[in-house]
């Protein structure tokens, strides 16, 4: 690899479309989050600005490390929630934009990704010697293994369907055959996916981890300033690139043309509503009536997915 | 105005620390978050733990009971970060300035950036004190700087 070729991956990974790019799309989209819920609890809401200058607070206060904290994890977590963020991104933008750019097996590496800022947050809530923290990194623990099952099954729905566990011959599937939420089983696969996606988010209902009412943020409960700040991006990342993966696994890929830019667009904010509704129409669940919901109904719609996928419906 | 200034002046969260209050000014408080002012607007939101907080809106004269807790939410809060005094009590101790069970007020605890009188101060006065310890307003009464040093030990 010579000099080029690094400094291209290093403005690959962090300017576009890695980092930069995810993390302030992704911070637009928390405003058009809060804008929502601000028109809908009839308040005028936020200015565009308001995530940027959260975030750029947030960086400029002074990060306090809690007496008897685990210092490395503690301080390790929030980068390794941005870490997972943005590589889950890259993967997600290269079959965007750069189609040639996959290899096999990256929608495999994308679900752990995916995974990795939960992980985090269960490592940074578990090292924070906070009882708020102790408990919030608990119940993210059952809510990782509960949704990830059904995330899963919305996943393995596909990989049957398209018989490929490559992003971009899924994309070249659905170019050739139709969206798979076209068919049937694709259509269950997708109610179990943004199931997944509002626990994934830590959206309401499922916001038990932090649950800012009882466990004043759970395992965020201790982190400020920077390491606070992290979290916040990656999250807003994730708000960005989790409805993209499903209006690309689902709806089909984009091309070149301006109809197809802007009906992806189109699909992506209808997810982001559908989203943000069912977050400020629901109150939160309690932990056992999560894990019921996601392993008794969302798995079992999940599972009967991958049947009919198995008969090719 | 430096570019993370401005950031602050655009987003401040505030923890709600009750010292000994009624409960009038809490009330009061949570009046100005509801939909009706819309604090959200200026990029002030209402925080659970005293990490996440810029601001501490601090009611009630200080009860001798609250006082080491006060300082523990005070030393948890990272700077930089502004102490608001909420009411005829944190103001000056109200009608409780000189009994044996509190200690007549915030500023003999805390250093205070603002404080909004009243018993219990409108939402209003609320939201312009808060404007005012930011900056955005211009402020009704001279500057004075507290000199005194914090006493924290608890």
């Amino acid at each position: 690899m010579n000099i080029i070729d690094l400094s291209m991956a290093v403005v690959y990974t962090l300017i576009f479309p890695g980092f930069l790019f995810t993390a302030v799309i992704g911070l637009l989209l928390t405003w058009v989050d809060r804008k929502v819920t601000a028109v809908i609890q009839s308040r005028i809401g936020p200015p565009w600005f308001q995530p940027f200058a959260d975030i750029g607070k947030l960086l400029s206060k002074k990060m306090i490390l809690p007496r008897g904290a685990h210092t490395l994890a503690f301080v390790f977590a929030p980068f390794l929630s941005i870490i997972g963020a943005t590589m889950a991104a890259l993967i997600i933008f290269q079959a965007l934009f750069f189609p040639g750019r996959g290899y096999v097996g990256d929608l495999i590496v994308l679900v752990y990704l995916s995974a990795l800022p939960a992980i985090a947050l269960i490592i940074g809530g578990a090292a924070s010697r906070s009882p708020f923290g102790a408990i919030g990194a608990s119940r993210e623990m059952s809510m990782v293994l509960a949704y990830e099952v059904a995330f899963l099954t919305g996943i393995l729905t596909i990989i049957i369907k398209t018989n490929s566990i490559q992003f971009s011959s899924i994309l070249a599937y659905q170019a050739s055959h139709g969206a798979i939420a076209g068919t049937l089983s694709g259509l269950l696969a997708l109610v179990v996916f943004l199931f997944s996606l509002q626990a994934k988010l830590g959206f309401l209902p499922f916001d038990i981890s932090e649950a800012e009412t009882e466990l004043i943020g759970g395992p965020l409960a201790e982190y400020s300033g920077a390491g606070l700040a992290l979290f916040k991006i990656s999250r807003s990342m994730m708000f960005f690139f989790m409805p993209v993966l499903t209006v690309l696994v689902f709806f089909g890929p984009v091309h070149a043309t301006l109809l197809s830019i802007l009906g992806f667009i189109l699909k992506l904010l209808l997810v982001l509503v559908v989203l943000i509704v069912i977050k400020i129409t629901h109150a939160r669940l309690r932990l056992d009536q999560a894990l019921s919901l996601f392993w008794y109904r969302v798995s079992v719609i999940g599972l009967a997915a991958i049947i009919l996928a198995f008969f090719g419906l | 105005m430096k570019p993370l200034e401005w950031c602050f002046k655009k987003s401040i969260w505030v923890y709600h620390v009750n010292a000994g209050s009624c409960n009038g000014c809490d009330i009061e408080i949570l009046d100005a978050l509801t939909p009706y002012y819309d604090v959200e607007r200026f990029g002030i939101r209402l925080v659970h733990t005293p990490r996440h907080a810029d601001a501490l809106l601090v009611t009630g004269p200080v009860t001798r009971q609250v006082r080491e807790r006060l300082v523990r939410l005070y030393e948890s809060t990272p700077d930089p970060k502004l102490v608001i005094a909420v009411g005829a009590c944190a103001t000056g101790g109200g009608i409780w300035h000189n009994t044996y069970a509190t200690l007549g007020g915030l500023e003999n605890v805390l250093p205070v950036n603002i404080y909004i009188p009243g018993c219990p101060p409108r939402p209003e006065a609320i939201l312009y004190g808060v404007a005012q310890a930011l900056g955005l307003v211009p402020g009704v009464v001279a500057k004075q700087e507290f000199a005194e040093s914090l006493s924290a030990e608890v």
